[in-house]
């Protein structure tokens, strides 16, 4: 089965076996590794990527189901000469231990940004209650966000 | 594996006439975690997300793509709240209420809002449309009287819906988790009370004694409740499984509803 889908604003054309994810397309159909692939149940966001709009967990969605979307990833935010506002942010502020669940929080963060700039820090936890950090390095990812939205203000 | 992609609503029937069996994919928060675990491998999968006519929602009728996203920001607070209580903002933009009722979880936290509401689940085939009350449709765990051809439309809600309603819900941590038990009361203006509990019996339940006994009182007494607590706790019909006990559930279950009760009553 052929899908075309518009990844990080490029047009794209896969070539999928039924069954297969979001996730597993992006990955290993086209050559997008930032979204994770972890738990395979939207347990823990390490997949996250904002789809026509709206954050979810890419392995949760049936590729197939896809066609016609227009999907955000990790790499579509920014590349490593001109990271996002949110990559620079974490690099500043070393929120980054294992990096595993990283490209998810990214994209759950500069999702959130973008819709609600004002967002609280309990508004900022919510958002992130299903981007799980083994490492538990959740107070570095809150700090650097505070201190974006201090740069931004 | 095929997909079909219906753009509405009579081309989503067409295609389940064409394949009764066929699995209904909506938000995947269920069906793909069946499918990536490999506990399932459908043959033909019908995708609703395009069918417009599914995700209406108008006076008294909420439709059966839905999603939590959407039910947070409604004006239900009952429903605003369960909805706010399922899994995680990805999970709450992608599951609907649909397929809450077709996945028909005991836990599902959805389903204690419809059986609090007397709701009734409408269903359409290519043939037509039926109704069914919630406890007609919900018949066991991850069982339903979904025919083969038929999906679920979405919920008619009754003519009056009170605006004392309350849900509230006992996990483990307060985001991505699935009910250890969940309640939702209604209390209606002439005083009847509706006390719905899930995870604590084969499907979302009713403690008639215990809305029997608290009906048209307006100020509970303590002792009252104490008795309100000990007759949910009475009829409910728990087991012990991998998340909880059968005893703390019992236990929890009388102790949410006289809390979930009380909040309620102060709307």
């Amino acid at each position: 089965m052929i899908i075309t889908l518009t990844v990080n604003g490029q047009p794209r054309t896969a070539e999928i076996a039924g069954w297969e994810s979001l996730l597993w397309v992006l990955r290993e159909r086209l050559g997008l590794p930032g979204a994770k692939d972890a738990c395979l149940q939207g347990e823990c966001g390490s997949c996250s990527v904002v789809l026509d709009g709206e954050l979810v967990c890419s392995c949760l969605v049936m590729a197939a189901d896809a066609e016609g979307a227009r999907v955000t990833t990790a790499e579509g935010l920014g590349t490593i000469e001109q990271p996002h506002p949110v990559q620079q942010a974490f690099v500043d502020h070393g929120a980054v231990q294992c990096g595993y669940c990283t490209p998810g929080l990214v994209v759950a963060v500069a999702h959130l940004l973008e819709r609600h700039p004002d967002a609280s820090d309990d508004d900022l936890r919510e958002a992130l209650s299903g981007n799980l950090c083994r490492c538990t390095g959740y107070g570095s990812v809150l700090r650097a966000v505070a201190a974006l939205r201090k740069e931004q203000a | 594996m095929q997909i079909l992609r219906p753009r509405d609503l009579d081309g989503a029937l067409d295609a389940l006439a064409a394949h009764p069996d066929a699995s209904l994919l909506a938000g995947g928060t269920d069906l793909m975690v069946e499918v990536n675990l490999e506990h399932r491998r459908p043959e033909t999968v019908i995708a609703l997300r395009r069918v417009g006519e599914l995700a209406e929602w108008r006076d008294g009728f909420i439709g059966a793509t839905v999603t939590y996203a959407r039910m947070e920001r409604e004006r239900l607070p009952a429903l605003a709240e369960l909805a706010r209580t399922v899994g995680s903002p990805q999970i709450r933009a992608a599951g609907t209420l649909g397929g809450n009722l077709g996945t028909a979880s005991p836990a599902g936290d959805a389903l204690p809002f419809l059986a609090a509401l007397d709701a009734q689940v409408v269903l359409a085939s290519a043939e037509g449309r039926r109704r069914l009350p919630w406890d007609e449709f919900l018949l066991g765990p991850g069982h339903t009287a979904l025919r083969p051809g038929e999906l679920v439309l979405g919920v008619e809600l009754p003519d009056t819906v009170p605006a004392r309603q309350a849900f509230a819900k006992i996990g483990v941590r307060q985001a991505m988790v699935i009910a250890t038990v969940n309640c939702c009361v209604v209390r209606h203006d002439d005083g009847a009370t509706r006390v719905a509990m899930g995870a604590v019996g084969p499907t979302v339940l009713r403690a008639r004694e215990a809305e029997a006994l608290v009906a048209g009182v307006a100020e509970p007494s303590p002792q009252l409740l104490d008795e309100f607590q000990r007759l949910v706790s009475k009829e409910v019909q728990p087991i012990t499984d991998h998340r909880s006990t059968a005893e703390y559930r019992r236990h929890a279950a009388g102790v949410l509803a006289r809390r979930t009760l009380e909040r309620c009553l102060h709307r």
